[in-house]
């Protein structure tokens, strides 16, 4: 075992939330700060080559190396949890920048009601309606709270878009359901396809409100709150699990690392893999982690930071004996409680002009949030909650998008479905559905009891299932997919099949919620709402791991307003006298 | 970081010592159409005027044995029809050759611990303890003769084996090689792209998005070398 000279602040994880951290810490204190990122450097440059669909976007080049770590499954306790042998329902990153590299960029901010879910619910339908198995609470912070932090993460991100309400006054061509925004979007909203027009067409026509995706993508060259000028996007199409290659995408390496590199007090550590947070009483010490040669190191720190996305924040609480683990039998414990992913389905239109669909970019694109959170009503409906519905303007690659025919033709391969393949290639369009997925008291996430990783240290379990809300939301969604693709004249109509079991082979997104959940008191929840672990004040968790439920919009908006507001908490008075925030 | 440097090309040496004799895969320039050919040391042979030419491709993984069944085979899965070039023009059995001895025909990218249950549900993905090349070479064995028989009988062949792990990989892989960017060794003179009109990767369509709304924008195709004018080295091509 290596001892490393004692550091002030070591992070855990060089993604969007570790790296922002480390950017605030170098920015505004003169403290030192170590940040070990299990997998490899990256640079904004990297990316002018990469515009390869096989290695990129069917090979995973940027993702997590599943034959080193993974998580086991199962769908309630009494199963046996097996492995995800390879990458499908999520895809996790690794190097630096992690899966902010390869994202989309969609960057929608919450409704403003999910902070206090389960007393607006409730107050509007009465305890009944949630239901049953339900593990709703809010969150211990409203919406007034944190819009100020969301302003800030949009100003980093230059985000592109367009105001629905602005301070309270709803604006036309916005979303008109947002909670009231103190400023406009710093860029205007992105081009959109000729698909992506049609869909916004459609909508209107059928009464809905359609507003332009807000977007991590530049819509036009832009200078952020740091001084980082990046382009506008070009429209290539390679964006989705790909970096981009002028920057238009925000990615950390080019929004956070550029500012990072000037300071001389934050040293990134790459290939090295935090196997455990070290504690004694009420404090933690440090962490221990293997190199990149293989080499045990014990870095010491005063402040440890948990940055590595929901399923290692998670686990590494576990694998440190860290708080009590939950116990899905007896309600108690509180570390791996809430697990939420998302509920999605799409809607698939065969349209009769061509698409042109290589042009494109991830974020850009309509969408509608008429179906959204409690944007409509629920009472004579079997679910609560909703979700958005978007038509996609992701430019589209052929290996992964090849071979979509019309129900009519039955064959998988052969002349037939190549001819049908060959003539719809260009007119298959996509209306998709992100869902809000409610948390449950048997959705969690422990220890395995049988798996290793490459490490030897037990793999995360998954408990996970679909219940009959999102069952119902997904019906839901499809019907209001099939209304809105024949509004928008397809010629045939696909939709997904209805949910069943969870599924490890369906991409559903990459937004895993919970496990290391925020909340007002200890003991259900294992941070403060600054992020702040309750037993160990010189531990904060920062990511959608604190989240205790998932909004249908894309988590990043709030990870990084969340994060934001650590790093107050963290600079502004923890620093000053290290205590306990509450 | 040394030591394992020095590991892995002791490994990769012991490798090269082990190749079994050399197999090539004999084509006619005519039977794959097309006018690129990236050979094992990339250079690229333009073969334009000369269709009655043949010339021998070195293979990675398969026998010629193999080979040629896999060829015929990708070719009933994308076949070359009224509808356009297939799996054959666009060299898919190289490409697959290529991925199977590649890093991702070893398996080194997924996770392999023990124990394997087999009888897992779909839901829970690919369970099975067997590398694509090792569900190639099983499956190939139930498919001798395949290249020789005529194409009613192949496609019966296929129907008896399409619910199976090995055609779902054939048939994914088929897809793959047809529309790959030609760095990979399929898509040989982007006529996969050509049949569908993808341009390959573009660095803008800014000018165009807003321009094009219903009607076909069909640029002539360029591979990732061709734009960049750089030479890439796919993730098969492990350095040694
Ligand atoms: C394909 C894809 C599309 C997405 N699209 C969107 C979108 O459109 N909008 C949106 O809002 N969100 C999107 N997301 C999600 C978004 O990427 C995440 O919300 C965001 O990156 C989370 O930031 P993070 O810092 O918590 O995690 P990450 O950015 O993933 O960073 C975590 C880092 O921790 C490292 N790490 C993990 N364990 C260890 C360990 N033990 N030791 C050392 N390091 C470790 C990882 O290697 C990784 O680099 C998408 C994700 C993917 C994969
Ligand atoms: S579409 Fe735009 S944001 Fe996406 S990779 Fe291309 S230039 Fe970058």
């Amino acid at each position: 075992m290596k001892n490393l000279p004692r550091t002030d602040i070591a992070i855990v994880g060089g993604g969007w939330t570790g790296l922002l951290l480390a950017k605030e810490i170098a920015q505004r204190t003169a403290l030192n700060v170590v940040v070990l990122e299990r997998g490899t450097a990256r640079r904004s440059e990297d990316y002018a080559n990469d515009m390869d669909e096989l290695d990129y976007a069917v090979r995973f080049s940027m993702m997590q190396d599943y034959s080193q770590e993974t998580v086991t499954l199962r769908h309630t306790s009494r199963d046996r949890a097996i492995p995800i042998r390879q990458l499908g329902n999520f895809l996790p990153g690794t190097g630096t920048g992690g899966a902010g590299e390869h994202w989309d960029g969609f960057f929608p901010r919450h409704v403003p009601d999910l902070f206090e879910l389960y007393t607006k619910t409730v107050e509007r339908y009465g305890e009944k309606k949630l239901p049953e198995d339900h593990a709703i609470v809010d969150w211990g912070i409203t919406w007034a709270e944190i819009e100020p932090y969301y302003t800030k993460a949009d100003k980093l991100i230059g985000t592109s878009g367009k105001a629905g309400n602005l301070r309270g006054k709803v604006v036309d061509g916005g979303n008109r359901f947002e909670g009231s925004r103190s400023e406009e979007y710093p860029t205007p909203p992105m081009k959109n396809s000729y698909f992506s027009s049609l869909f916004g067409d459609a909508v209107k026509s059928l009464g809905y409100h359609p507003y332009p995706n807000p977007s991590a993508i530049l819509s036009i060259a832009h200078t952020n709150l740091d001084g980082i000028a990046r382009p506008g996007c070009f429209y290539c199409g390679f964006c989705s699990r790909f970096g981009c290659m002028v920057s238009a995408k925000s990615q950390p390496t080019n929004t956070l690392l550029p500012i990072i590199e000037q300071h001389k007090t934050v040293a990134i550590r790459n290939n090295c893999s935090v196997r455990r947070v070290l504690h004694e009483g009420n404090k933690t010490r440090g962490v221990n982690y293997v190199d990149a040669s293989g080499e045990e190191c014990y870095q010491p720190a005063d402040v440890v930071m948990l940055c590595s996305w929901t399923l290692n924040n998670t686990r590494l609480l576990l694998l440190s004996g860290i708080g009590e683990p939950y116990d899905s039998a007896t309600g108690k414990g509180a570390v791996g409680r809430n697990l939420t992913h998302q509920v999605g389905s799409a809607t698939t239109l065969f349209m009769e002009k061509p698409l042109n669909r290589f042009m494109g970019a991830a974020a850009s694109g309509f969408c509608i949030s008429d179906f959204d959170g409690d944007n409509f009503d629920h009472s004579d409906l079997l679910f609560v909650r909703g979700g958005l519905l978007r038509a996609m303007g992701t430019g589209s690659q052929p290996i992964l998008s090849f071979g979509t025919v019309p129900a009519s033709v039955k064959a998988r391969w052969g002349s037939e479905w190549k001819k049908a393949a060959v003539y719809w290639y260009d007119r298959v369009g996509g209306i998709s559905f992100s869902g809000e997925h409610i948390p449950y008291k048997t959705n969690y996430m422990d220890l395995d009891i049988t798996y290793k990783d490459h490490l030897g240290d037990p793999l995360l379990r998954l408990t996970i299932d679909w219940h009959d809300n999102d069952k119902e939301m997904v019906k839901f969604a499809s019907s209001k997919g099939t209304e809105i693709a024949k509004a928008m004249g397809a010629k045939e109509i696909l939709t997904q099949p209805p949910y069943d079991h969870y599924d490890a082979r369906r991409y559903q997104t990459t937004h895993i919620q919970g496990g290391t959940i925020m909340g007002k008191s200890p003991d259900a929840s294992v941070v403060n709402t600054w992020g702040q672990h309750w037993e160990l004040p010189n531990l904060f968790i920062v990511g959608a791991s604190t989240m205790p439920c998932q909004g249908a919009a894309n988590p990043t908006p709030t990870v990084l307003a969340l994060a934001y507001r650590t790093a107050d908490a963290l600079i502004d008075h923890y620093l000053k006298n290290p205590h306990s925030l509450i | 970081m040394t030591q394992m440097n020095w590991t892995s090309r002791l490994v990769a040496h012991a490798r090269l010592r082990r190749v079994r004799r050399r197999h090539f895969l004999v084509m006619s320039a005519a039977s794959i159409g097309g006018v690129l050919v990236y050979s094992l040391d990339h250079k690229v042979s333009r073969l334009v005027a000369q269709p009655t030419k043949t010339f021998k491709i070195p293979l990675r993984f398969f026998t010629e044995r193999e080979a040629l069944i896999v060829a015929a085979a990708a070719s009933r899965i994308i076949p070359s029809d009224e509808s356009g070039p297939g799996a054959r023009e666009a060299g898919v059995v190289i490409y697959i050759d290529r991925q199977l001895a590649g890093p991702w025909g070893r398996d080194a990218r997924r996770y392999t611990h023990m124990p394997f249950a087999d009888s897992a549900a779909p839901e829970f993905g690919y369970q099975g303890a067997a590398s694509p090349q090792r569900i190639y070479r099983e499956g190939l064995k139930q498919l001798s003769g395949f290249d020789r028989l005529p194409l009613s009988e192949q496609d019966a062949r296929l129907v008896e084996i399409e619910q199976g792990v090995f055609f779902d990989l054939l048939r994914r892989n088929t897809i793959e090689g047809t529309f790959c960017d030609p760095l990979h060794g399929g898509n040989v003179d982007m006529v996969g792209w050509q049949l569908i009109g993808f341009p390959g990767p573009r660095m803008s369509n800014a000018a165009e998005i807003d321009k094009y709304r219903g009607e076909e924008f069909r640029p002539k195709p360029a591979s990732l070398t061709q734009m960049t004018r750089k030479p890439h080295r796919p993730s098969e091509d492990e350095a040694t």
